[in-house]
């Protein structure tokens, strides 16, 4: 259950090693094409972000590098390992080393926000009751909610689920957690713990986290990497800095939300006047 | 011509796929079911419970109302031959092999199959199903394995009991209200019924059973996950149970004659 002293030692020990790698990705559904020849490195221990306008993909991305998804073309490796070429058995395997945060928490509703957080641990181990709610009771004060440990899904903010999910995604000790827009929807003081915690939660436990999100300060402030994804492809990547000073227009327009660039204010229509007019019908 | 043809086509390769994967879904439930029975138990009671205890009241109710019926029908229509003291022998033939597992399959997938179902969207489309995939926890084997068991093991139990219950609201009419003779009406009915004609309601009941469980998880599983789609499900899921049901009760019946 807790992390292996092996596990800790091959961790320090390629510290600087790529943990994920994706390679010529390529995706596409039904017509569209969704990823083209895509690379992307994601490092150990580090706080990567995935940023990008709305419908670029990148929560697909994220379901792709968890296999939740195949695509057409092109490897996804994690930590070495072709996903692609695992069997249902490894691919639970590899899942056990993930932690995933889903946008809406994707709390189990039938369960209470105790029984949410010992999930994984009464599918995947054979711990007694008493360790479980030790467990439980210590992510659950990492996350600051262990006094909401008897109440239910339903009676959660927002952002209380969202740090439910966070302790429920902690609970086996992952080596990666993934974040899919932890961000959004949540009030300024919600905000400023989920982004807190993201960043103690990759330091504390020397883990690696990959944060799929549009908001480009809080990204700024908790991310090592980050990569900007437009039209299928990684158009700039780097620290957050980095892509602040970078000179590409896309860039630019996507870092300091300006409302018209590369990425068009309109979305593709037939010309206004004609329409207007009503010839564009004839 | 053409795009009539082409329409055709993709109608008929359509329903090939469905039906396919609908078969490969019912073999995945089965394949998992022993594993589950064994090993999580409790998970499994608890189906049987949502799914047999909470429908009780309808299943009786109904069943109360339907014998009763069935008494009155057949006491004003075997008095014409003077045969009313046959009501019992007609009662019970007909909930025993036809309107006790027909009616309670109905009800079932009314009340039961359509919370499956729900639930089940919901639940995908609240990305509940994903996130057990990412904790590596299959969600056919720990969502969808019990509460088809719940439903296949609750089924011929609510049956049983809407047909007794049926019997007693015909006994209720034909002999507290109609005065038909109680010797009578429990004798030729425990003469005439034999056995043959309850493994036929015992068959018919296992399986509405299995058809009505595994269409509502295979309906709540495959639906589009947003509000729209769950509530499409969820009617589907009534409309094509009840179909089936009654397609296949006329199949038994004809193989069992």
């Amino acid at each position: 259950m807790l992390r292996r002293p092996e596990n800790w030692l091959k961790a320090l020990d390629r510290s600087s090693d790529n943990l994920i790698e994706i390679r010529d990705l390529m995706y596409s559904r039904g017509s569209r094409v969704i990823f083209k020849d895509m690379n992307l490195t994601i490092k150990r221990g580090e706080v990567t972000a995935l940023m990008g306008p709305s419908g670029t993909g990148k929560t697909t991305l994220l379901r792709l590098i968890t296999r939740q998804l195949v695509p057409q073309h092109g490897a996804i490796f994690v930590d070495g390992v072709d996903i692609s070429s695992l069997n249902q058995a490894g691919l639970y395997e590899l899942r056990k080393r993930f932690g995933m945060l889903f946008q809406n928490g994707a709390l189990l509703t039938d369960y209470n926000v105790f029984e949410n957080v010992a999930f994984p641990l009464r599918e995947h181990t054979n711990l007694s009751n008493r360790l479980i709610r030790h467990v439980v009771l210590t992510k659950l004060h990492a996350v600051g909610l262990r006094g909401a440990a008897d109440m239910w899904p339903s009676e959660l903010s927002g952002g209380m689920a969202r740090r439910v999910a966070l302790a429920r995604a902690m609970v086996m000790d992952p080596e990666i957690l993934v974040y899919d827009e932890p961000f959004v929807g949540l009030d300024p003081i919600s905000m400023g713990v989920i982004v807190r915690l993201v960043r103690r939660m990759n330091d504390a436990l020397g883990i690696t986290s990959i944060v799929v999100s549009h908001d480009v300060a809080e990204v700024s402030t908790v991310a090592d990497c980050s990569y900007l994804i437009s039209d299928g492809k990684v158009a700039a990547s780097g620290s957050p800095d980095e892509l602040h000073a970078a000179n590409s227009e896309l860039v630019r327009q996507f870092m300091h939300g300006m409302a018209d660039g590369p990425v068009a204010f309109h979305f593709e229509a037939p010309n206004y006047a004609e329409q207007l007019l009503g010839r564009d019908a004839e | 011509m053409n795009t009539l043809v082409r329409d055709i086509y993709n109608s008929i390769h359509e329903f090939v796929r469905t039906f396919g994967a609908f078969q490969l879904f019912f073999l995945r439930l089965i394949r998992h079911s022993p594993r589950m029975i064994v090993r999580r138990p409790g998970l499994v009671v608890k189906q049987i419970y949502n799914a047999g205890a909470l429908s009780l009241v309808i299943i009786m109710v109904c069943g109360l109302f339907v014998g009763g019926v069935l008494g009155l029908q057949g006491y004003a229509n075997l008095s014409r031959f003077n045969a009313e003291d046959s009501v019992g022998t007609v009662v019970a033939l007909a909930l025993i092999k036809e309107l006790g597992p027909v009616i309670t399959a109905l009800l079932f997938a009314g009340r039961a199959g359509t919370a499956l179902s729900s639930e089940i969207g919901l639940m995908k489309a609240t990305d509940q199903l994903a996130a057990m995939e990412m904790m590596a926890v299959n969600p056919v084997r720990r969502v969808l394995v019990p509460r088809f068991l719940g439903g296949v093991v609750a089924m011929p139990f609510l049956v049983a009991i809407f047909t007794c219950i049926g019997l007693f609201g015909a006994h209720l009419v034909s002999i507290d209200l109609l005065s038909v003779d109680v010797g009578a009406f429990w004798q030729q009915m425990q003469l005439s019924v034999s056995m043959d004609d309850i493994h036929e309601g015992v068959i018919k009941s296992f399986v509405f059973g299995v058809v009505a469980s595994l269409l509502a998880v295979w309906e709540g599983y495959n639906a589009i996950p947003t509000a729209e789609g769950v509530g499409r499900a969820t009617t589907r899921t009534v409309v094509i149970s009840a179909i089936a049901v009654l397609i296949l009760d006329f199949m038994i019946t004809a193989v069992m004659l």
